[in-house]
Formats: C-alpha cells, structure tokens, sequence
C-alpha cells in the first residue's frame, strides 16, 4: 500500500482520537440511527417468524370452524366475546359423514372454560377443554403416561381427565396420577355457568399428556382435557358448540375441505343465501394472512419511525462535519502552504469519513448478528 | 537570480469592485539574500509575500522562480515547490493542536513523497531550533517563543532554499523574539534565502536588503550598510 496513504489513515485515526468527544458524537448519531432500523426491522420479522412458527406447529392442514358470520380477512366475532350459539353437535356428526366431506380425517368439536382442579390437598386453576377422542388425531396430541379417552367416553359423559403435564405434576409431585380420582370444580361466578351446573365433578384419571411448551402463544402443558359431554352439559350447562377443528388429509385438499364443509352447513341450517351464514371456516392460511397482515402494517410504520430518526441523525452528523470544515479552514490553509496538494486534503477528509464508516461497521457486525437471532434458539441458548 | 518578478499585478474582484492589491510590481531576490518586505498594513506586502511564496497567483505579470516561469504550473506543481523549495514562518505560528512537536515537524515530509528517514530529519530540525529536547510535548504546552522555533524547524525539515516568514516575532515578548531572529540571521549565514514580512524597523533591520512597498508599489529598495544592521543574540530561556 502507497506510503502516504497509511500516513493519512494513521493521521486521521489520531485526529478522531484527538476529537474524542466530537468523534463520538458523530458516530452516535449515526450508530442510533442505523441501530434503530435495524434492530426495529428484525424485531419485526422476529415477530413474525414466532408468529408463523408457533402457527405452522399447530399443523398447516387444520381447517377451523367457528359460530358466527365474519367479513372475509376480519377477526372471528367470537374475539369480542359475543357468545353465538349455531353450532350444535348435529353439525359435527354431519361434517363426519364421509360422503359429504372426503378428505376429513378426524373431526372435533369442543368447548373451552375455566376451572379448579383439586386432588387432595393440592388444587391447580387452569383451562378445560372438553372434546372427544378425535382430537388426539386433530391436534396431534401425545402422552406419557395412559391414554386419551375415546369418541364412546366423550360422548357418554364417562368420568374420565386427561391432564397436562404442568397440571399433573402440581396435583401429583410424587406421581401415581393414572387411576386417581380428582375432583373439577366450576368457579360460582363463571359467567358461562347456569343454575343446572353442579359445582364439583369426580374424575378419574386416565393419562397425562406429554410435556409440549408453548405453541400459538398458550401454555400447552397448563390444561386438562374432559369428555365432550361432561364439558358442555355439566360444566357449562351449554347445548351448543364453541368450535370445530378439522383434520384435512393433505394440505392440497384443503381448499377443496372447506367448500364442501361450507356446503355441509348451510345445508343443516337451511341457508340458501351466502350472506346469511352463521358460522365461517378458515383454514391456517388465512389466519397466517391476516397476521402477516398485521405485523406487515407494524414494520412499516415501525421502520418509517426509524428511517426519520437516522435521517435526523443524518443531519446531526453534517452539522457536525461542516463545523469540523469550516473550523479547520487555518489547518487546511497550513497543509496546503507546507505541500500538500487537492488530492492530499481529500484524501484525509475521506480517511477520516473512512475511520468513522469502519468504526461503524465493525460496532455494528455484533449489533447485527444478535438482532439475526431467532427468538426460539435465542431463549434456549444457555 | 533565485526569484525575479516582472510587472506582477494582482487584483481582488468583490462583485464590481475591483481592488488594486498590488501595481506592476517589479523585484528580483538573489541566493542567500537577507531581504525585509516592510510597508504599512494594507500596502500589500503580504499579499506579495503569499504571491512570491506561490500561495496565490498573481492577475498578471511574469514570475521566474530558479530561472523555471511559473505562470504554467500546476497547482500540484506548485503544492510540490511549496513543500521542497520553500518553508513559511507565520506569525501565528499555525501549529496542529493536540499534536506532538516532533509531529508537526514531520508533517511536511508527510507529503514529500519520501520514504523513510522522517523521524531523524524532524529530530534534526528540532536540534538546529534547540529543542531537541521537547519533541514529545504538545504544541499547546509550550510557549510561545518554543512555538515559533517549532514552526521554524517546520519550515526546515525539507532543507528549502527559501524561508519565508511574515511578522515571526509579532506574537512574541522581545526575548523570544529576539532568539527567533537571531535563528534566522543563522540560517541566512549558512547561505539560505531569508524574506521576512514586517512592520518593524527594528525587526527589518536585521535583514541586508530593505523593500518598501505602499498602496501595491515598492516605493524604496535600498541595501542595508553593516553599520545599520540589527543583529540579535539567542536568550536563553529561564526554565520554569
């Protein structure tokens, strides 16, 4: 390398340094700009990357029926917590019906709640979900120890529980839940109850799912599983259904799924006009569209903020400069009177823009690679 | 003839104001001459020191440096004679803030183009001025006479055949002054081109040669006879 060239460099580094607190300056601004974008944009796509993973875990081949209409990309009616009661049981078993709907390998329906549950001295609030044994197959459910109840258990109301496995080791920390007898009791002032509920239901235990983590965001091991008809009837004292999850055969069949369940449900609720629909059924593909959606809008407007605070910080950094010029208009007008030529003087402003730039991009290489991280490797990472 | 300037104009254009800094100026400088530029302010005699010193270039007139006319050079050409052929001696001393002695010293090699021997040539330079011992102090830390002498050694390094210095001594107590002058009187004895810019009798009076200039024309030019002349001693500095 030319001789000069490194005397400059080596020149400019020492005037930075001799500048500390002005050099700083400059980079800061700069540094938080860039900072902020970047970090902003791959919080975004973070974001978003969870959002879909923790979507996709639940399978890309489920298709979700729920009561109510909804505009096409809006969010579920359900959201605003308006109760809606179209959807019976009827409507499963007709969504069952192989001839209706080919391509369903396993249909459930259930209804959600809240409820204590007490083995003993030990007493665990947590959420109920009371299915039948299709959603084994729907929600690829699998246990450590015993078994999920079957379709006959469900729908005869058998006195069974299937626990999660943060619940079953809070009522059993020294194990031997299968065969004991535990006792769901529904909270008096749970909105959703009636005067028939009976307030405390023994069930026997008969397996202990296992250990899932998190998935779409919920604690999948704080939750116990009961028949169908225990949940609905004499927990909720409800007639109705609050969801239904189908299992599609292949991915590629899934459009193919929902118009015939469409079908299959405006035929059991005589509804010969679209806009009367009282039930809508998306599959993950939308859900993933309309979250995308979203956390699109989000980047957006998250990496316009950014764009304008590296742009303030921009002209942070040429006010600085410029004062830089013009208060070494003597020092330029000495160099030039001792020999140094155009090219010279450009060429130590430019090694000194230079020094500033590789500062930057050596302080931002780490900054860059932790905000690549993926959130999930991230928190496992010890 | 080291430095022969004929019917050397030189105007400054403010809108349509024209300003007449310097009027056909004619002067000739030989080797190792001593010469003294005096004149009042605003008579331009610095704007003729910064055009024999190729800081500007004259509007007009013919300018032979070393027998060469410069009027065709390029601006690298003349960046390169400033950094060879001549060394400058400001009254402000110009040094670089927050920057060694020894470092500014080598700042003219910086652009010399050559390769190595920096250290010890701005070392010697340094010793020539006497101060061969404070080349790793910071120009801010040293007064104002060592501050000059510093700029002198500057002026050296390069081994110019010319130095020129406008109002060295204007900054400095006479003391200082006095020892800066008496550096030049020795490199002009070692058979080195002095022209000095000043409004000093006294200070001109070191020189050989006396120029008058007013209103941009050189209105005497007289050598100065020995009995005259000015000659200082070099005061040592008490340390504090």
């Amino acid at each position: 390398m030319d001789n000069t060239l490194v005397k400059e460099i080596k020149t400019s580094i020492k005037d930075l340094l001799a500048r500390k607190g002005r050099s700083f300056l400059t980079i800061l601004g700069i540094i938080i700009g860039v900072a902020g974008v970047i970090i902003i944009i791959s919080l975004g796509s973070g974001a978003q990357s969870l959002v879909l993973g923790q979507i996709t875990k639940l399978g890309s081949n489920l298709v979700g029926v729920l009561p109510g209409k909804s505009s096409e990309n809006g969010p579920p009616t359900a959201v605003f917590g308006v109760q809606i009661k179209t959807l019976k049981l009827s409507d499963v078993e007709a969504i069952k019906n192989k001839g209706k709907v080919p391509n369903a390998t396993a249909v459930a329906a259930f209804v959600n709640g809240s409820a204590t549950i007490i083995a003993g001295k030990e007493s665990v609030d947590t959420s109920f979900t009371a299915t039948d044994g299709s959603y084994v197959r729907v929600q690829n459910i699998e246990m450590t120890k015993g078994t999920f109840f079957s379709d006959e258990e469900a729908n005869s109301g058998a006195n069974v529980i299937v626990l999660g496995y943060d619940v079953a080791t809070a009522l059993f920390p020294n194990g031997g839940e299968i065969g004991s007898v535990v006792k769901i009791k529904v909270p008096n002032n749970n909105p959703m109850s009636s005067n028939e509920v009976s307030n405390s239901i023994p069930l026997r235990v008969i397996g202990v799912q296992k250990k899932m983590g998190t998935v779409a965001f919920q604690n999948q091991d704080d939750q116990v599983f009961i028949p169908f008809l225990i949940g609905q009837r004499q927990i909720l004292g409800i007639d109705y259904v609050q969801a239904i999850r189908i299992k599609i055969d292949d991915p590629n069949n899934v459009k193919n799924a929902i118009a015939d369940i469409t079908r299959v449900l405006r035929e059991q609720h005589r509804i010969h006009n679209i806009e009367n629909d009282d039930f809508y059924v998306r599959d993950l593909a939308d859900a993933i569209k309309l979250l995308t959606g979203i956390t699109d809008n989000l980047r957006i407007f998250l990496g316009l903020m950014a764009a304008i605070s590296l742009v303030v910080g921009g002209i942070g950094i040429m006010n600085i400069m410029l004062v830089n010029v013009s208060e070494r208009t003597s020092e330029i007008g000495l160099r030039k009177a001792i020999g140094a030529t155009r090219k010279n003087i450009r060429n130590q402003f430019l090694a000194a823009t230079v020094s500033i730039v590789v500062g930057i991009v050596f302080g931002l290489y780490p900054a860059l690679k932790a905000a690549k991280l993926d959130p999930i490797v991230a928190l496992r990472y010890e | 003839m080291l430095i022969e300037l004929k019917n050397i104009v030189k105007n400054y254009v403010n809108g349509d104001v024209v300003t007449r800094v310097l009027r056909d100026v004619d002067l000739s400088v030989d080797e190792g001459e001593f010469v003294a530029i005096m004149g009042p302010s605003g008579s331009g005699k610095s704007t003729l020191m910064h055009t024999i010193g190729f800081l500007d270039r004259p509007t007009s007139g013919t300018y032979l440096f070393d027998g060469e006319n410069t009027q065709s050079f390029t601006d690298d050409e003349l960046a390169r004679i400033r950094n060879k052929r001549i060394g400058f001696v400001f009254q402000s001393f110009n040094l670089l803030p927050r920057t060694s002695v020894l470092d500014n010293v080598m700042l003219p090699l910086l652009y010399s183009g050559d390769k190595s021997g920096y250290e010890s040539r701005a070392k010697k330079a340094l010793e020539s001025v006497g101060l061969g011992e404070r080349i790793h102090f910071m120009s801010n830390q040293i007064s104002g006479g060592q501050k000059q002498r510093v700029a002198i050694a500057r002026a050296l390094v390069c081994d110019p055949k010319v130095i020129f210095a406008d109002e060295p001594t204007g900054n400095l107590d006479s003391k200082s002054g006095a020892t800066v002058m008496h550096i030049l009187e020795e490199l002009n004895k070692e058979g080195r081109t002095i022209i000095l810019v000043t409004h000093d009798k006294q200070v001109a009076l070191h020189a050989n040669r006396i120029v008058t200039i007013r209103d941009g024309k050189i209105v005497e030019d007289r050598l100065v006879p020995n009995s005259e002349r000015v000659h200082s001693k070099e005061i040592k500095e008490e340390e504090e």
